[in-house]
């Protein structure tokens, strides 16, 4: 396996209701590598959507470190934390979370605005990130306008755009047939494949987890590993 | 800066364009904004107009005596030896027949019947002479002719014949318990004048039994600044002690009550009605920022800052404010700006006015609506840059 891309160690989590604080998952250790595509599963609160949100850098652990890429990013400020997410991570939602006034090129186009890049070399990363998700034809089309496996594709197109070192997919075909699950799958399996980005995908589908390199089951605050295509 | 600027404006794109699906909201701010604007102006612009109309009444070098404390015309009173001792005053401008320049007039009150309401309204009737004429300036016979001495005709300013009944060239009325004649119609430069009723001072002294007695004299000076040696001349003499004050000076101060008054009424019903449309402005925008919480929460999980999120957010309650100020601007105008209206004056006599719309009182308006858009965006704004990043990843 390569070096190590994300290393948790010692991580807990826990949300206040009321005045009771609950844990979600304590002393969780994880080790997600350079080009590795993990799903991850487990039932309904075992924290799985919260694991790809301290991932993400979109929420903070109650306790433990996160490295990334060999540097810690539990301790960044806010605006730090933005800016890792635009720098290293590409989301993909299961509701796809377009903005449904903008045609599916200036949806592209967002995370490339927090980049240094010109409205030129912004077209023709947009171009090219539309290419590789099939979608040249459709840049000019609001979301209302396409199927929800074509809205899905944008997503995906916006996750690569700015090339970030880590996709996190949260039910990325939660939303879709089985058909056009397939083919998200396949898409996102290609990325991994050919142009080895990292993915971890939350799922509860053991179908969409077989495109996985590995599955790792979530459950009581513990990780086991399973194969699903042996 | 410039990714700043550029997150900004995509933000602010964003906002603006999901304003049709939250039209209905959008309209009743833009609308509340346009009332509460609209209200104000209206307000202000009948304040600006009374002020106008009173403050431009009168003369800088026309001197007018009254008596000491009387406040108004009608209250005064002075004697026909006191009128004779201001024509000796030095600092009065002669006549062509070598006399003082000066007006001695009377000053009462009648009924006017409004052809808006059908309702009484006090009018004023002036008894004067053939000097009032000359001594004040700017005033022109438009129709008719000037009454003549010693008979029951009157003249009437063009505001009284426009608002009230009865007051045609050629009608005949009953004014205080007299039947008089209408002969003329003057105009006097838009002034309080125009809102008078001039008759023969004789007459007037007759039917009201005032003898020789008048209640002002007014003198035009040889310039405006002889004004002191006449006030000089007053309190020197012991029989007359009057009252000196320029003619401008006197209108000033009477214009200064209503104005207030109007202006007092109007800044406190416009700044409920602001109350009502911040309401609405906030309503407007914190459901703008709800129904985008999740696009909002998925920008920031991009990689966007709270910034574009707050200026996005304000730049719309800004623009729809904006948009009701302009609206409101504009109906205010357009159905105020030039009416008459009249009101009641500090002689409890009506004074004919018109609206009067100016630039400084349209910026006072879409300002206030600013005030209102501001108001209104800023805490949904705050709940905007602060929406929680969990938000991208409930379910719809």
């Amino acid at each position: 396996m390569s070096e190590a891309l994300i290393v948790l160690k010692g991580i807990g989590k826990r949300y206040k209701r009321g005045k009771q604080s609950v844990p979600i998952f304590e002393h969780l250790d994880m080790t997600i590598p350079r080009q590795d595509f993990a799903a991850i599963m487990g039932p309904s609160g075992s924290g799985k959507t919260t694991l790809l949100n301290l991932l993400g850098g979109i929420d903070r652990p109650s306790e433990g470190t996160i490295n990334f890429d060999g540097k810690r990013m539990d301790n960044l400020s806010e605006n730090q934390l933005a800016a890792f997410r635009a720098a290293n991570i590409g989301f993909i939602f299961q509701f796809y979370n377009l903005m449904p006034m903008l045609s599916a090129a200036q949806n592209v186009e967002l995370p490339l605005l927090l980049t240094k890049l010109g409205p030129r070399a912004r077209r023709e990363r947009v171009k090219t990130a539309l290419a590789v998700v099939g979608l040249s034809d459709r840049a000019r089309h609001k979301p209302s306008e396409l199927s929800g496996g074509q809205q899905q594709r944008v997503a995906i197109a916006r996750a690569i755009v700015s090339d970030p070192k880590l996709l996190l997919c949260d039910e990325p075909t939660g939303d879709l047939d089985r058909e056009t699950a397939g083919e998200i799958l396949g898409m996102l399996q290609t990325l991994n494949r050919d142009l080895g980005k990292t993915i971890v995908m939350v799922t509860h589908d053991p179908e969409a987890a077989r495109f996985a390199k590995r599955t790792l089951h979530l459950d009581k605050g513990r990780f086991s590993e399973k194969d699903l295509n042996a | 800066m410039a990714r700043t600027l550029a997150q900004i404006n995509a933000v602010t794109s964003m906002n603006l364009r999901s304003i049709p699906s939250r039209l209905w909201t959008s309209i009743s701010t833009v609308v509340a904004v346009g009332i509460a604007t609209g209200v104000l102006l209206s307000f202000l612009a009948m304040s600006n107009g009374f002020r106008s109309t009173v403050k431009g009444t009168g003369s800088p070098d026309v001197a007018i005596f009254l008596r000491k404390g009387g406040g108004g015309e009608l209250n005064s009173i002075i004697t026909r030896e006191q009128v004779q001792l201001i024509e000796e005053a030095k600092g009065i401008a002669k006549g062509p027949d070598g006399k003082a320049l000066l007006s001695a007039e009377m000053y009462s009150v009648v009924d006017g019947i409004k052809k808006s309401s059908g309702t009484k309204a006090n009018l004023p009737l002036r008894g004067v002479g053939p000097n009032a004429v000359n001594v004040r300036r700017g005033i022109k016979i438009s129709a008719g002719r000037m009454f003549q001495s010693g008979t029951a005709e009157l003249v009437v300013g063009r505001a009284v014949s426009k608002q009230f009944k009865g007051f045609e060239l050629g009608r005949t009325i009953r004014l205080a318990s007299q039947n008089w004649k209408v002969v003329g119609e003057f105009e006097a430069g838009g002034s309080v004048f125009e809102s008078e009723i001039w008759s023969d001072i004789a007459m007037l002294q007759g039917l009201y039994r005032r003898g020789s007695s008048v209640q002002t004299v007014r003198a035009r000076m040889e310039d405006p600044n002889r004004l002191k040696e006449l006030l000089a001349f007053s309190d020197a003499d012991p029989r007359l002690k009057l009252d000196v004050k320029a003619e401008t000076e006197f209108y000033a101060n009477q214009s200064r009550g209503i104005s207030d008054l109007i202006l007092y009424l109007g800044w406190p019903l416009a700044i409920a009605m602001s109350f009502g449309a911040l309401a609405g402005a906030l309503n407007t925008m914190y459901a703008s920022v709800d129904a985008r919480m999740r696009e909002i929460a998925t920008m920031r999980a991009i990689g966007f800052g709270g910034l574009p999120a707050f200026v996005g957010t304000m730049t719309e309650s800004l623009l729809l404010s904006a948009i009701g100020g302009v609206v409101g601007t504009l109906f205010a105008y357009l159905l105020f700006d030039g009416i008459s209206a009249s009101t009641l004056g500090s002689n409890f006599t009506q004074v004919v006015f018109s609206f009067k719309f100016t630039p400084e009182l349209v910026v006072q308006g879409v300002f206030l609506s600013l005030i209102i858009g501001f108001a209104g965006g800023v805490f949904p704004a705050w709940r905007a840059a602060r929406v929680p990043l969990l938000a991208a990843f409930r379910e719809q």
